[in-house]
């Protein structure tokens, strides 16, 4: 027993450890993000947190980064919702329905994970400049609404549903759709919520096509705002900087806090109810 | 599941939205792409020419694509298993019994939620050399100061470690995950028989983890070959001289920067090659190996 306890604590040491190693960079921008220029530069480094908050109004000002803020929610929540609505769309014509080209068809989404943006960038840049997308949502938005990691996960998680489901529904004449939005649908939650996490995540964080897809002020995202932050303040006034990086990681932080539950579940990493 | 609804033009309408959008935004552009790379292209302008295989000749003739090259590999393997190895061990602290493994679990992943150019930022901050944090505890530790990010090769080492702690979170989510199917019975009778733990682990856990590794390495290639763009932009812009231009910054650069369409065009398509190699390469050597349920 004491054997076993004396694991536990190593353990947890360890853990500890592993916490405090992972997190330190991001729990220093926090620290830099509240002193004043002299502290930032002060040596020995100063770890501790000061109270010059002033970093985080002067960030917001500095490159417009309250609009980014604005355009990276409007693209991250369209683009999470349009991607879950087909994958809910294009899983539930894979899973409950026979047709001719259905192996086709599944391979076809199969191979797109292959074509991740760089392999197709410069016609995609042409595409969309042809619709001139450039400089707009649509160009931000459309190219990214189709998704096969969203049809595999909710394919999988259709499967387990117990098929008894679908010929009760089919006796009392349920159609296709309600069956998909009323007994699917909430069947389906926690892989719903993983698939927010991921994919506004995924979508927040984006940084070529956005650079590439936009180039007035009024459109940037965040992720470039982090590097216009950078040259804006001249790559030295790292306390204002920091508190932009800081503001930037927040929203995702926050979809990834909320949903945690959910997102567990919907990885199997939490037993399933 | 052996029952379906009957309909026979539902599921291709359910299927279309999703379809139209792969064809626009992802085969058109990927072949239009293939094509171009065959193509001499005015930059601003329409006009272009047939040349054969010109771009991929001048591309390898290229001194410093091949530089690229070999820098982008050097990159993912490092990247692939520095970040494999620490993320492994991490979920396998994580899952022993112990109390607030939950709470510990949700403080070790939160980093997924980060983006490339935020670590970018927060490593050029670490390692600058006015008053980086890096820069002040090697000169008191080692009484060294390394120019972390004006020296060449010390500037691609920070790139590396930025890429791999960036992904930690997730690879430790997907890790965890793969550990749940591992059967506790299975350790639990194997440390009754006397086995070890580190036999345990080659016996049991990891072999039972192969199909998670098999998925984690495909996804890490890709990352270290696109998404650690954002990182580059932000930490260093592919120098100094070139020290960390990898595949993807210098793609980036030709085409947007240099308006060199064609050869731009060549490069994403070597790009594409290398995903395919890759994704065949591990498919028939890992996944020969890999142990499904």
């Amino acid at each position: 027993m004491a054997a076993k306890k004396r694991k536990e604590i190593i353990y947890t040491i360890l853990i500890l450890f592993s916490i405090l190693v992972v997190s330190m960079p991001v729990i220093l921008s926090i620290i830099i993000s509240t002193q004043t220029p002299v502290q930032v530069y002060s040596s020995p480094p100063r770890l501790t947190p000061s109270n010059h908050f002033a970093n985080y109004p002067a960030a917001w000002k500095s490159v417009a980064l309250g609009r980014m803020m604005i355009n990276s929610t409007i693209v991250a929540a369209a683009v999470t919702a349009g991607k879950i609505i087909m994958g809910l769309l294009a899983a539930f014509a894979f899973t409950h329905f026979e047709f001719r080209g259905k192996n086709f068809l599944f391979f076809v989404v199969l191979v797109t994970l292959l074509l991740p943006i760089p392999v197709r960038i410069v016609a995609l840049f042409a595409i969309t400049s042809s619709f001139h997308w450039i400089d707009t949502f649509w160009g931000l938005i459309v190219p990214f609404l189709a998704s096969a990691t969203a049809t595999f996960l909710l394919i999988q998680r259709f499967k387990m549903v117990p098929s008894e489901l679908l010929d009760a529904a089919k006796v009392d004449g349920c159609s296709p759709m309600r069956y998909l939005f009323q007994i699917l649908l909430p069947l389906s939650k926690n892989t719903i919520g993983a698939l927010i996490v991921i994919q506004f995540i995924y979508i927040w964080n984006q940084y070529l096509w956005p650079l590439m897809a936009t180039n007035s002020k009024e459109m940037r995202v965040v992720q470039i705002g982090v590097k216009m932050l950078i040259n804006a303040e001249a790559m030295n006034n790292w306390g204002v900087i920091m508190a932009g990086v800081v503001i930037t990681m927040l929203p995702p932080l926050l979809v990834f806090f909320i949903m945690q539950e959910s997102f567990m579940k919907g990885f199997a990493l939490a037993s399933e109810k | 599941m052996e029952s379906y609804f009957k309909s026979k033009w539902l599921p291709y309408l359910l299927l279309s939205p999703t379809l139209i959008i792969l064809a626009f935004f992802l085969f058109y552009p990927a072949f239009e792409t293939f094509l171009l790379s065959f193509y001499k292209v005015a930059p601003y302008g329409n006009r272009k020419i047939f040349a054969g295989l010109f771009n991929f000749k001048q591309m390898f003739s290229d001194k410093d694509y091949i530089y690229s090259f070999t820098l982008s590999l050097i990159f993912s393997v490092t990247v692939v298993l520095a970040g494999l190895t620490v993320s492994l061990l991490i979920a396998l602290l994580l899952n022993q019994k112990i109390k607030g493994a939950r709470v510990y679990r949700s403080l070790l992943i939160w980093p997924y939620a980060l983006s490339p150019a935020v670590s970018g930022a927060i490593f050029r901050f670490l390692f600058n050399p006015a008053n980086g944090y890096m820069g002040y505890f090697t000169k008191v530790l080692f009484n060294i100061e390394p120019k972390w990010l004006t020296n060449g090769n010390l500037a691609f080492v920070v790139v590396i470690v930025a890429a791999t702690w960036k992904n930690l979170g997730y690879n430790i989510i997907f890790y965890l995950a793969g550990l749940q199917n591992v059967q506790k019975e299975a350790l639990e009778s194997a440390a009754i028989d006397g086995a070890g733990a580190v036999r345990r682990f080659r016996a049991i856990t990891f072999p039972l983890l192969s199909p998670t590794t098999f998925f984690l390495l495909v996804m890490n290639i890709i990352y270290s070959y696109f998404a650690s763009f954002g990182l580059i932009d932000v930490l260093t812009e592919g120098g100094p001289a070139n020290a960390t231009n990898i595949l993807i910054y210098r793609l980036y650069r030709d085409f947007f920067v240099n308006s060199r369409v064609g050869y731009a065009a060549a490069e994403s398509f070597i790009l594409f090659v290398l995903v395919v190699g890759i994704t065949i390469l591990q498919f028939k050597t890992t996944g020969k190996k890999v142990y499904y349920q």
